[in-house]
């Protein structure tokens, strides 16, 4: 209770017109710092899926196979060999290399263990290196093959292109479903703190209405509140967020984990606008509460 | 204005200054809870600007519910309010903060703000109306003087007393200069020279214009007053001679 002063010609400057209530607002600061903290998160998360993704599918885009099948007095090694002289002269292609048995070989071993192979036909292969910036098409290839009589067939790997970038794109899904529903969880939270709030102050809101206050007055004071309350909690959320995404970065440099985990520090500046976001999500949802409950009064 | 200038031809603002309309009317007026009785019936008056009234009226007579229409704390179920010409029922929501700042409210408890200074608690109307405190500080300052708080102006409200929190809520309700003011059971809290000192405070700003309706249980309070009274009894309203109580 403050002691009574003598009464002063300076600057008045008036009390809060809400009376703080600090241990509700302590645990919403908690719950919407965590709900930030996840939706920073995501984000990032969704950015590295995202960086990951799109490597798989350049890779995977820049290179081609080429299976060759050899003529009957001709043999495999001879076959692949030409095929990829063939090949390296086509327009797009940087290199292309016929694959050395050994190395077919061991790209068979995770499959067929210690099994001798030495009698199995294993396939003649041809490795194509496409050239980002314009990759021959496997048409291009296939009459370049046909126009120096080599038999082989083209494999520019489009199943599993098509296959990688269905998976980027539901991850891309997933990562913005996330942050709506942590939005939107942010924005129910911060409308139950208004209800509760509001009810905790009843009498204060009352009295405020009954003394002249327009209905946009009282929702503003609710919504500076909780806008200011939801950007500190966004603070508090992004800046763990950010710390977090940081060791990772770390961790998976110093371990070899970039290609799996390919997050760039310029990622963690999309934490930046988390605060705002939250303040805005808070401030909608306490105006909207405000407003609906102050129709209860007459 | 001569008499000559109040012609057919003279404008409404002419006629309406030549007869001025009653700050409350109330016509017919029956309110009732749900689908409880009524706790108002045909309840018929006026209150002409710069008059001062007590409504009396045993407890569940219906004078909080009388109350509560003029300060727009709740509607009619039929007939009509009328407050400073405006029947109530037509008035949008967005407009009655405007109205409601004309009226000064006294609550039976108070109603003070347990979080403001008393400063700030009388400051409230003039602030939520918009006024920067630099322009209201040194009114206010005068008027917690008047009101004999002037020492106890950065108090909480725990910390003062019952009469001290009954004057407070009354320089509450006058701060802003209201042109009605509506008190109910401002003395009901005091001891019976502080409620003789708060009948003169209503006296006084009733001089200075105001109009007063106070409710009040306090007949030796009522009759040493010598003023009107609106007398409630199970939803039913009649005028008392001045002086005179229930």
């Amino acid at each position: 209770m403050s002691e009574p002063r003598p009464p002063t010609s300076a600057r008045h400057r008036p009390g809060p017109l809400l009376p703080k209530d600090r241990s509700r607002d302590f645990a919403l600061h908690f719950v919407v710092a965590t709900l930030c903290f996840l939706a920073c998160l995501a984000g990032v998360g969704a950015l590295a899926a995202d960086r990951a993704a799109q490597g798989w599918s350049r890779d995977i885009r820049g290179e081609a196979t080429v299976q060759v099948r050899p003529k009957a007095n001709e043999t495999g090694a001879a076959a692949a060999a030409r095929a990829a002289e063939v090949l390296a002269g086509v327009k797009g292609v940087q290199e292309a290399s016929a694959l050395e048995r050994e190395k077919a070989e061991a790209l068979l071993r995770p499959w067929l263990g210690d099994t001798p192979l030495d009698d199995l036909p294993i396939p003649h292969l041809v490795a194509v290196k496409l050239d980002p910036a314009a990759p021959a098409k496997a048409a291009d290839l296939r009459r370049a093959l046909e126009k120096a009589g080599v038999d082989g067939s083209v494999d520019d790997h489009a199943l599993w292109l098509k296959d990688v970038e269905a998976a980027a794109a539901w991850v891309r899904v997933a990562a913005l479903a996330l942050f709506a529903l942590l939005t939107a969880a942010a924005g129910a939270v911060i409308a139950f703190a208004t209800r509760t709030g509001m009810a905790a102050a009843r009498d204060v809101v009352e009295v405020l209405h009954l003394s002249g206050a327009r209905d946009d007055f009282i929702a503003g004071l609710f919504q500076r509140r909780y806008a200011w309350l939801a950007a500190v909690a966004g603070l508090w959320g992004a800046g763990a967020a950010a710390l977090v995404s940081a060791g990772l970065k770390a961790l998976a440099e110093s371990g070899g984990l970039t290609p799996a985990l390919p997050l760039a520090w310029g990622d963690l500046i999309a934490v930046s606008p988390w605060p705002l976001v939250a303040a805005t999500v808070a401030a909608i949802a306490a105006r909207l509460t405000t407003m609906r409950l102050l129709r209860e009064f007459a | 204005m001569s008499r000559k200038a109040a012609t057919p031809s003279a404008s409404p603002a002419t006629v309406k200054a030549a007869k001025p309309e009653p700050v409350v009317r109330f016509d017919t007026v029956g309110m009732r809870y749900g689908r409880a009785p009524e706790v108002l019936k045909d309840v018929a008056f006026t209150l002409a600007p710069g008059s001062f009234h007590f409504l009396t009226g045993p407890s569940g007579a219906g004078k909080s519910s009388l109350l509560k229409l003029i300060y727009l704390a709740a509607r009619p179920s039929r007939g009509r309010v009328e407050l400073f010409g405006h029947d109530v029922a037509q008035v949008p929501r967005r407009d009655q903060p405007f109205l409601r700042r004309r009226i000064g409210v006294v609550f039976q408890e108070f109603r003070l703000l347990e979080h403001l200074s008393a400063f700030d608690n009388a400051a409230l109307p003039l602030r939520l109306s918009g006024q920067k405190p630099a322009a209201y500080q040194d009114d206010v300052r005068e008027l917690l003087g008047w009101v004999g708080l002037g020492k106890r102006m950065h108090a909480m409200p725990a910390a003062l007393s019952g009469g001290e929190k009954q004057r407070l809520a009354i320089a509450r309700a006058v701060v802003n200069r209201p042109e009605l003011l509506r008190a109910d059971e401002p003395t009901g809290n005091v001891d019976h020279e502080m409620a003789v000192k708060i009948l003169r405070l209503f006296l006084e700003l009733n001089r200075l214009g105001t109009t007063v309706l106070i409710a009040s249980h306090d007949r030796e309070l009522v009759e040493a007053s010598g003023m009107p009274v609106l007398a409630l009894n199970e939803g039913k309203l009649k005028r008392l001679k001045p002086g005179t109580s229930a």
